[in-house]
């Protein structure tokens, strides 16, 4: 072997291919995936929601047009299902909001063991939403629940409720065990928020003699708005298409009592047979989302606009 | 942003090839380490219960494979409320997942008519048309086809606390639903606030104990053979009005309105209520040490009936059903046939009842829990169905929540069953 034959040129390369094509290549993989699993069923579903299609009826899908979106917005059990989500979306959400700022505000105290504090707030949130649920259930258990035990102990109560059995209660506690396991996802955003804010600014107005609920209202409150909002899209959002906790505490009941529209869209869907109905349920849920999530988004905007 | 050079962009190349190659090998490792040519595996869904429970069913199908070594049952334990759903989801949804699947009494219409389980009529042995009890075939059968194998036969018995009884001086327990009212109304006299438990949640817990309770006020079908509604007048209406009449005068537990059989167990194990209705392993249940502070002291009887209807009992069987997408068909028939076979019907006889009639006369069998046996037999004699109709899921759902509209007092009886009745057409659409 001569040095000449171990000199010789490289070999000759192919045109390198242009830089987009590499990183379309790239992700191409995660694009395919998404594709698959989000895009096209999206589709399918958007599709189906035009045909009437039950299980029961193999090889007869005729197309309805928008019948199936007409059919759910004249029914009275689909409005009923909305308002009960409604509600729970309001009461939920205000009081995780309210209840997250009292927290954060707490959690940003200077104070020993200040982390102990946080771990134990964070526990509800790293709780299982079907672990909360069955938890929820059994403390709510009218013959052997600890509520009961509670309240009768101090005297509130002299008899046991029913609390999972009366149209008046049932929304109520599982409003309470959302409240419960969502309140400290606010608290931590919050908390983010709320050590953004530079401390001069307190010390200039503890200075001119504001008072806390002042230096609330005026700093803490206009400067906490942005994640306020986002706090705020992200709990509508999950709120209103509940299921599992719903699900599993009353199932619905008593007496639908307690059935949000994601249930009824599950029962019409999964328990009817009726996909066609199914999939129009789970596009105007969808569409009532996105609607409540671009007012957030143009309010979060407005915010951002005025602010600079 | 910096530009890749001509090398980096080799490199990023041959890792993505790399990649792509090490994914192909490793699927087709995953394919090909399967199990043998020869072996069979068969995927079953059964149900998460006491009466034959996890334990009893890998017996079983341990049993079954033993006797088989060539098959393997990957066999799935799903609860009750989620049964129906998971079915329909993975054999129409999922490309069919399942072999057998198990299928409760209301069930077949709608699974044959969404091509779900196949028919078998003529493949059932002589032997289980002969012994095995008439009423458990109705959990199986669709216009006169056979559609699954018979494997758990019951119905929901009456237990009560001997010891409340005696307090309050009943010598025997009732056998009509006047009775029930009139004892439970002298057991609350001794200071039991509610001396009756039920399972009246909105599910299918309370439709098993409205068909009941209807069947002994006389009304045993719920719509007519043209599929006009029935339920809403005669005995649905007389037995709803009874449920209702119940929970005003005190007797029966509000909290029944969110208690499945499970609840109503453990009301009766914590000595909280005298009476209740649940399904057979409801009496192990109760009568277990472990479990219950009133364990030994509750006893069985057959349902209540009503004027000439001497007891009725709904019809809680169950049936494993082959399904229309298995590749095995022989072998998945072979494995429901094995397990409602007498020898394992007979092995947790506590908890589930053989469906066989032999079973019945057999000492060794029925010495355990001899009332229990006494009972089963008067009641399995006159066993009433939910309608077996394909909108079958869609009937029970409105009328689990006309039931509890009723019992809340939100509308009277006859309104509310009569407002599921003016849905009906919709639903037989």
């Amino acid at each position: 072997m001569t040095v000449d034959t171990l000199r010789r040129d490289p070999p000759k390369r192919s045109k390198p291919w242009p830089e987009t094509w590499v990183a379309a290549a790239f992700v191409a993989p995660a694009a395919l995936v998404i594709l698959l699993v989000v895009v096209v069923p999206l589709a399918r579903a958007a599709w189906m929601s035009l045909f009437d299609i039950e299980l029961t009826k193999p090889g007869v899908e005729p197309f309805v047009g928008l019948g199936n979106y007409i059919t759910q917005l004249t029914s009275a059990s689909f409005w009923d299902s909305v308002s009960k989500a409604f509600f729970f979306t309001v009461v939920t959400t205000a009081l995780e909001l309210s209840l997250g700022i009292g927290l954060a505000m707490l959690m940003d105290q200077p104070m020993r063991l200040r982390w102990v504090l946080r771990s134990l707030v964070i526990l509800p949130w790293a709780l299982p939403t079907i672990v909360n649920a069955l938890m929820w259930r059994w403390i709510d258990n009218a013959t052997y629940g600890s509520l009961n035990a509670l309240l009768t102990q101090v005297g509130f109560v002299h008899d046991y409720v029913p609390w999972l059995s009366q149209e008046t209660t049932a929304m109520w506690m599982v409003i309470i065990a959302d409240v419960w396991k969502m309140t400290p996802f606010c608290a931590i955003l919050i908390l983010a928020g709320l050590q953004g804010i530079d401390r001069e600014l307190f010390e200039a107005a503890r200075v001119d003699g504001a008072s806390t609920i002042q230096m609330f209202r005026h700093i803490i409150l206009p400067l906490l708005t942005p994640i306020i909002l986002i706090v705020l899209v992200l709990r509508t959002m999950e709120a209103f298409k509940v299921f599992d906790v719903i699900w599993i505490m009353t199932g619905g009941g008593p007496a639908s009592s307690t059935q949000t529209v994601a249930i009824y869209a599950y029962r019409t869907a999964y328990q009817g047979y009726d996909f066609g109905q199914g999939a129009a349920l789970g596009y105007i849920i969808a569409i009532a989302i996105m609607l409540l999530a671009a007012v957030y988004l143009w309010l979060l905007r407005r915010t951002g606009s005025t602010k600079s | 942003m910096t530009r890749f050079s001509a090398a980096r962009r080799g490199v990023a190349w041959r890792l993505l090839g790399t990649a792509t190659a090490a994914l192909l090998v490793a699927s087709a490792c995953s394919s090909s380490s399967g199990t043998p040519n020869n072996s069979i595996t068969l995927n079953v869904i059964l149900m998460k219960q006491a009466a034959y429970s996890d334990t009893d069913i890998k017996a079983m199908d341990d049993a079954f494979t033993k006797a088989n070594p060539n098959i393997t049952i990957n066999a799935e334990l799903v609860a009750y409320d989620s049964l129906h759903d998971k079915i329909v989801t993975a054999q129409v949804g999922g490309g069919g997942k399942y072999d057998v699947v198990l299928m409760d009494t209301p069930w077949p219409a709608e699974l044959v008519k969404a091509n779900i389980v196949t028919d078998i009529t003529s493949k059932i042995p002589a032997n289980f048309t002969s012994g095995v009890f008439d009423s458990a075939w109705t959990a199986a059968k669709y216009n006169g086809k056979i559609y699954g194998v018979p494997w758990i036969n019951d119905t929901k018995f009456f237990f009560y606390n001997k010891d409340m009884f005696s307090k309050a001086n009943i010598a025997a327990a009732p056998k009509t639903w006047d009775e029930v009212e009139a004892d439970a109304k002298a057991i609350k006299a001794t200071g039991v606030k509610y001396p009756i438990t039920a399972s009246w949640k909105q599910a299918e817990a309370v439709i098993c104990d409205w068909t009941q309770l209807a069947a002994a006020f006389g009304g045993s079908d719920f719509v007519d053979a043209s599929g006009k509604a029935l339920f809403n007048q005669g005995g649905g209406l007389a037995a709803l009005t009874f449920m209702k009449k119940l929970i005003d005068e005190g007797l029966v537990d509000p909290a029944s309105l969110s208690q499945t059989e499970d609840d109503v167990n453990s009301v009766m194990s914590a000595g909280q209520s005298a009476m209740a209705l649940n399904w057979t392993y409801g009496l192990a249940v109760m009568n277990d040490a472990t479990k219950s502070t009133v364990a030994g002291k509750i006893a069985v009887a057959p349902s209540p009936g009503e004027g000439s209807v001497t007891t009725t009992g709904v019809n809680g069987g169950m049936s494993l059903a082959v399904t229309t997408t298995t590749k095995h068909p022989d072998e998945a028939l072979q494995y429901a046939l094995f397990l409602a076979s007498e020898s394992s019907q007979e092995m947790d006889v506590a908890n589930a009842l053989p469906m066989w009639k032999a079973s019945f006369d057999n000492p060794t069998v029925t010495k355990g829990n001899p009332d229990l046996f006494e009972a089963a037999k008067i009641e399995f004699a006159g066993l009433v169905a939910r309608p077996v109709v394909p909108y079958y899921t869609k009937l029970s759902n409105a009328l689990q929540d006309a039931i509890q509209q009723a019992l809340l007092g939100k509308k009277t009886p006859q309104q509310a069953l009569d407002d599921v009745a003016a849905q009906l057409p919709t639903f037989q659409q």
